[in-house]
């Protein structure tokens, strides 16, 4: 259960080896670290080495497997993490792919691996946590979107599409949660370098995952529904959604 | 009727939603706790706890407010049989004028019998007369299982049932000894003291002539002036003490409510200037010393009921108060826990001090002796949360505890240091009710 000063006690991350969700745990228990997270992920070193360094924090980690590709691993993950414990506080959903955009618009496996995971599996699992949390009356889902979303561009519009989707979601799952006491964050991050954007040439405003957590815990205690990070690509994207397509189309973007 | 909605405590923080039900008789009742589902069911009343006490997130919520009888009026033995959603301010109208007051009145009239017992409330005659449960002779608890047991102070689930946070069961009705006053008036004795231990030399050198005594200290005055404060301490009023104007009608208890807060208010409207005026305002107009003035009972224990919905000046942030007892020696404590609230200008209003007296048989009966400081504080400063949990480390070393009826944040960690009594009263609870169908947003969060 979550306090009046915005401690919680229990933390879902699915996608739990995400750079932003990992230092957003960090971050949103820093007063104190001594709360429950389980990581859904696929088995790895990678999740291994995250809930080792969450548990060197004072946290008790639980990891389970969590296949975005496959309906029945999702949906036995979710259920089984809130078969037991205690409420879950905070779910953020923070797995997805980047994909290469070239093969993305050209090749249909490669397009529909991009749906699958980033739209198809964000949206049911959406629907599988909402229904937990409304039963709680309380919680909140972080879902990590991205500006890609807000305008498609020509480097990366497949990716943009299912984010656009996704976002799209969330921000009206927000609206239905809203009597039942569940908050939904939407979270809108630029340039982000983590493992998913290594070896990318970093956009401009671009960032490291704990500025983007800065801004997600922010947004959460605030009660927001929708953040931008950093905060000046709100007002950036904005612009850019209302350029003229010739204009747009010359971007450096 | 059964309605889904959000609900908060005083404090307005934290809300979570529960399928909110207005009692009905008891048979209905018992159907509601044997149906209950996974998520529980909690009794409320008029929603004074601070926090969480009163919120079952996903789950029943029980308004007793619609039980509200007074059943039978005794004035001989002073004893007085209620349903558990009658108000102390219902009490107050109806039994003040046959000469029986409330045996402990908190800082507010509108909180419920029912809510009383759980939270095993205190007030300014603590010292003498101890906490709200020592003044209930019976009670009715309904079960887990679907029965009314009939308690008395004997029986132990009675004494896990009085600060038990609503957590063994409903209560139904109580019967309560009341106290025999000649008016609905205080002869009230007022003193500035200049700084803390001022004030805590005289509370300590004649607290016990008094029946009723409480502080209040300016928690942003630093320096030579930290723990400045005005005391004001009284006895219920004889006849023969009124003013001839008032002799008449000795027993009349008209309390006015002078405003309503507008829902309006911005969040930060209470920081540290306007409450250091306020508080500078408030020191300044007190008297440095009076003797012997007659104040009506609603003006002495129930100021901030004069402005109805009062939590609303906090803003939509919403605000918590922090309360914790402290042993008799721990004065060093004390002064450190008002120090740090000083320093770090987290505004507050004003801090209460009282001075507890003999602790209670309840096992999670807040009072225990010693020094009780309570004080709210607005939420939004980044850095209120750890200051908090600075001051639990404070209150815990010293061997003090917090009030689960105001608390919003404790860790779950704090609770069985605080309340050394826990594990008696989770098997007595247990005993009573095995699957836990009595539960609340506290209970999940403190883990009790």
């Amino acid at each position: 259960m979550k306090d009046a000063i915005g401690n919680v006690q229990r933390i879902v991350v699915l996608g739990g080896t995400s750079d932003i969700a990992l230092a957003t745990v960090v971050k949103l228990t820093q007063a104190r670290p001594g709360v429950q997270v389980t990581l859904a992920a696929r088995p790895s070193e990678r999740r291994a080495a995250a809930a080792a360094a969450l548990e060197a924090r004072g946290m008790q980690v639980t990891e389970i497997d969590f296949e975005a590709t496959d309906r029945t691993s999702y949906e036995r993950a979710i259920a089984s993490v809130f078969a037991t414990g205690g409420d879950v506080d905070v779910v953020m959903l923070a797995f997805g792919l980047l994909g290469d955009q070239e093969r993305a618009w050209q090749d249909v496996d490669a397009a529909l691996a991009l749906v699958q995971v980033n739209y198809a599996a964000a949206v049911a699992c959406g629907v599988l946590v909402a229904a937990r949390l409304r039963a709680q009356g309380h919680g909140a889902i972080i879902a990590i979107s991205s500006v890609a979303g807000e305008r498609p561009r020509r480097s990366n519009f497949v990716y943009g599409s299912t984010k656009a989707g996704m976002d799209a979601f969330y921000t009206g799952l927000g609206d239905a949660l809203e009597r039942d006491g569940v908050q939904v964050l939407v979270v809108r991050p630029g340039f982000v370098r983590t493992k998913m954007t290594a070896g990318l040439a970093a956009a401009p405003l671009s960032q490291a995952p704990e500025q983007v957590a800065e801004v997600i815990v922010a947004g959460l205690r605030a009660g927001r529904h929708t953040v931008w990070a950093p905060p000046a690509m709100r007002w950036v994207m904005s612009v850019l959604r209302h350029l003229p397509r010739p204009v747009f189309k010359r971007l450096p973007v | 009727m059964d309605s889904r909605r959000p609900l908060t405590g005083w404090g307005r923080t934290n809300p979570s939603v529960a399928t909110v039900h207005s009692a009905g008789d008891d048979a209905e009742l018992a159907r509601l706790v044997t149906e209950a589902g996974r998520r529980g069911v909690l009794a409320r009343g008029l929603g004074r706890s601070y926090g969480d006490a009163a919120q079952n997130g996903g789950g029943v919520v029980v308004d007793m407010t619609a039980r509200n009888r007074v059943l039978s009026v005794d004035t001989g033995t002073a004893l007085v049989s209620v349903e558990a959603g009658a108000s102390l301010d219902q009490l107050m109208r109806l039994l003040l004028p046959l000469g029986l007051f409330v045996p402990v009145s908190p800082g507010t009239r509108h909180v419920t019998v029912g809510g009383a017992i759980a939270a095993d409330i205190h007030g300014k005659n603590h010292h003498l007369d101890g906490s709200f449960g020592r003044h209930v002779v019976a009670m009715d608890l309904l079960c887990a299982d679907g029965t009314i047991r009939r308690l008395t102070p004997e029986s132990e689930l009675f004494w896990a049932t009085v600060g038990g946070m609503g957590l063994t069961g409903l209560v139904l009705r109580a019967t309560l000894r009341m106290k025999k006053v000649e008016s609905a008036y205080c002869l009230v004795d007022t003193e500035r003291c200049a700084d803390l231990d001022d004030l805590l030399g005289r509370m300590a050198a004649d607290d016990h002539r008094y029946t009723y005594s409480v502080a209040w200290i300016d928690c942003l005055a630093r320096g030579a002036s930290l723990g400045r404060s005005v005391l004001t301490r009284g006895w219920s009023a004889t006849v023969e003490q009124l003013p001839r104007t008032l002799r008449e009608h000795a027993l009349d208890f008209r309390p006015k409510q002078l405003a309503v807060a507008p829902s309006v208010f911005p969040s930060g409207l209470l920081n540290r200037a306007t409450v250091a005026a306020f508080n500078e305002a408030w020191y300044r107009k007190a008297p440095r010393e009076r003797r012997g003035e007659i104040q009506s009972i609603a003006r002495f224990f129930h100021p901030l009921d004069a402005v109805a919905q009062w939590n609303r000046i906090y803003g939509p942030r919403g605000f918590l108060q922090y309360q914790f007892v402290v042993p008799f020696g721990a004065e060093e404590t004390l002064r450190r826990c008002i120090q740090m609230l000083s320093d770090t200008g987290q505004a507050s209003f004003l801090a209460v001090l009282k001075r507890f007296g003999q602790p209670s048989p309840g096992h999670l009966s807040f009072p225990t002796s010693g020094w009780a400081l309570a004080l709210d504080v607005p939420i939004g400063a980044a850095s209120l949360g750890g200051l908090l949990d600075r001051l639990d480390e404070e209150v815990l070393a010293a061997g003090g505890r917090e009030y689960l009826a105001k608390d919003s944040r404790l860790p779950a960690s704090a609770i069985a240091r605080m309340y050394p009594r826990l594990d008696a009263w989770r098997v007595v609870r247990r005993a009573a009710d095995p699957h836990g169908v009595f539960t609340s947003d506290l209970a999940r969060r403190l883990g009790l």
